[in-house]
């Protein structure tokens, strides 16, 4: 099985606008940044939570906390997947209690992942409010979860995957949809 | 990942850096208020003790219960064991009741083999006589490497009556399979034999084996499971052996003091090295629980 290209949905340029964007409508929507947290979900969403600081910093003149948050031991799959998850650290040095938190990720597809993530920081504290930020919302939605900060919506279908790629650990921006071909 | 963990001897370099690498990311968790996740939940780890202990049996009962993992704890001298019930016939009646995962702590060498071959269930060896005691080696390690940065190169010396010490034997193994170098020393009767023909360097004098040392591993005297004259008196180990902060300096000056618990205080460690740095025996109680812990998912995540 074979991965091939099928469609570029954001270059550089395009992934850094959608970012500015979003940084702005979370000042918007939370009127600035007053106990604003954002906390990326490994691997993508953390850098792309630490760009949303910078561009709140730059916006506000204000920056926001940001936290590392690794999912793997909240899973709901993990005795179906044959392997186990290698599990990294989450690293959320503030409290939660009476925050806002902003989650961000690359991709939300089932919402499985978002799930995972919202039972996690629930055992951290008593957020005020969870909202969510994605790069990309490709559908097939498997929980009654929506984010509330999107990059870009992408139909997409089960055979293909959303690949985010990131400057910082994929030494590109940019977003690409595969397909499986043989 | 293995099904079973009966002892170092053949896990190897790899498996045991996993190992250590998830403890990491469990440490986090036991940081926490709230010191659970949901990972394990609904498993059952059963908790099979013939000998007494505090340390491993608390630590892998918090280890589960960190996990949400269902624990039964089970002391042999309370259970049918003490009405004649052989390791055999408990460990499948434990099984046939769901137990996922056993724990086993027996005295004789071998038990904890034994146990896995009666069941369906994965084990883990919490220490089988003289032979091994695996999960204080990773322990062991996931300290050192915490503390050192790393586990290839360093010279780890190991003190004491090693001859009836599993944890050494399973530090030994790990510490080879990882690149660490490793020293023994002691009086001659408590040191194993076998360990020449495996090319570790034996000492009885214990200056020179302290030497530029990265760890100093102090092992408890097994006053126990002597059942022979191996030391003419405690007094004589004490002024031959007992680490002082006098022959500590003969190690690097940031040198890691290390001890399994619990410690004969004046006999393996003068008083003030147990109370004071650089002694971390309490910062390794936590890291025995995380170590457990990613033991724990290790085995048990997947299915």
């Amino acid at each position: 099985m074979a991965l091939a290209e099928k469609a570029q949905i954001f270059d550089r340029d395009g992934m850094r606008r959608a970012l500015t964007r979003i940084a702005h409508e979370i000042i918007e929507r939370n009127k600035g940044t007053e106990g604003v947290v954002l906390i990326g979900i490994r691997r993508r969403g953390v850098p792309l939570a630490r760009r949303l600081a910078e561009r709140i910093r730059a916006i506000e003149g204000q920056g926001v906390e940001v936290g590392v948050l690794d999912i793997t031991l909240y899973r709901d799959d993990l005795d179906r997947l044959g392997y186990q998850p290698v599990v990294h650290q989450t690293e959320i040095p503030f409290p939660v209690t009476d925050k806002k938190v902003v989650v961000v990720d690359d991709v939300i597809y089932t919402g499985r992942t978002v799930r995972a993530a919202m039972d996690a920081i629930m055992d951290l504290g008593r957020p005020k409010a969870i909202q969510l930020a994605v790069l990309v919302d490709r559908g097939h939605r498997e929980l009654p979860i929506k984010p509330d900060y999107v990059g870009k919506n992408v139909p997409t279908s089960r055979r293909e995957i959303v690949a985010v790629q990131v400057e910082e650990i994929d030494g590109i921006d940019r977003v690409v949809i595969l397909e499986e071909r043989d | 990942m293995f099904k079973h963990l009966l002892g170092l001897r053949n896990v190897g370099r790899e498996e045991i850096l996993t190992v250590l690498d998830t403890a990491r990311g469990m440490k986090e968790v036991l940081g926490r208020r709230i010191k659970k996740v949901p990972t394990l939940r609904g498993r059952i780890v059963v908790l099979l003790f013939f000998e007494p202990s505090t340390r491993t049996r608390v630590s892998f009962e918090l280890a589960a219960k960190a996990l949400s993992a269902d624990t039964v704890s089970i002391t042999a001298a309370a259970s049918s064991v003490a009405k004649g019930e052989s390791l055999r016939d408990t460990v499948r009646t434990l099984t046939a009741m769901g137990a996922d995962l056993l724990v086993i702590r027996h005295p004789a060498s071998g038990a904890a083999e034994a146990a896995a071959r009666a069941t369906t269930a994965a084990v883990i060896n919490a220490g089988d006589g003289t032979h091994e005691h695996p999960t204080q080696a990773l322990l062991d390690l996931f300290t050192m490497r915490e503390a050192k940065g790393r586990l290839e190169g360093l010279t780890v010396t190991i003190v004491g009556d090693i001859r009836h010490s599993r944890v050494a034997r399973s530090n030994v193994w790990a510490l080879r399979a990882v690149g660490a170098e490793v020293r023994l020393a002691g009086p001659a009767t408590l040191l194993p034999p076998e360990a020449a023909a495996l090319g570790i360097p034996c000492y009885t004098t214990l200056d020179e084996a302290l030497e530029g040392a990265d760890v100093v591993m102090a092992l408890r005297l097994q006053l126990e499971r002597m059942r022979a004259n191996y030391l003419p008196s405690l007094r004589e180990y004490t002024r031959l052996y007992c680490i002082t902060r006098e022959r500590l300096a003969r190690a690097k000056p940031d040198v890691l003091l290390m001890h399994p618990g619990p410690v004969n205080r004046g006999v393996e460690l003068a008083p003030d090295l147990v109370e004071n740095a650089p002694s971390v025996i309490e910062e390794q109680v936590t890291n025995g629980v995380a170590v457990r812990m990613a033991l724990l998912y290790l085995m048990l995540g997947g299915e």
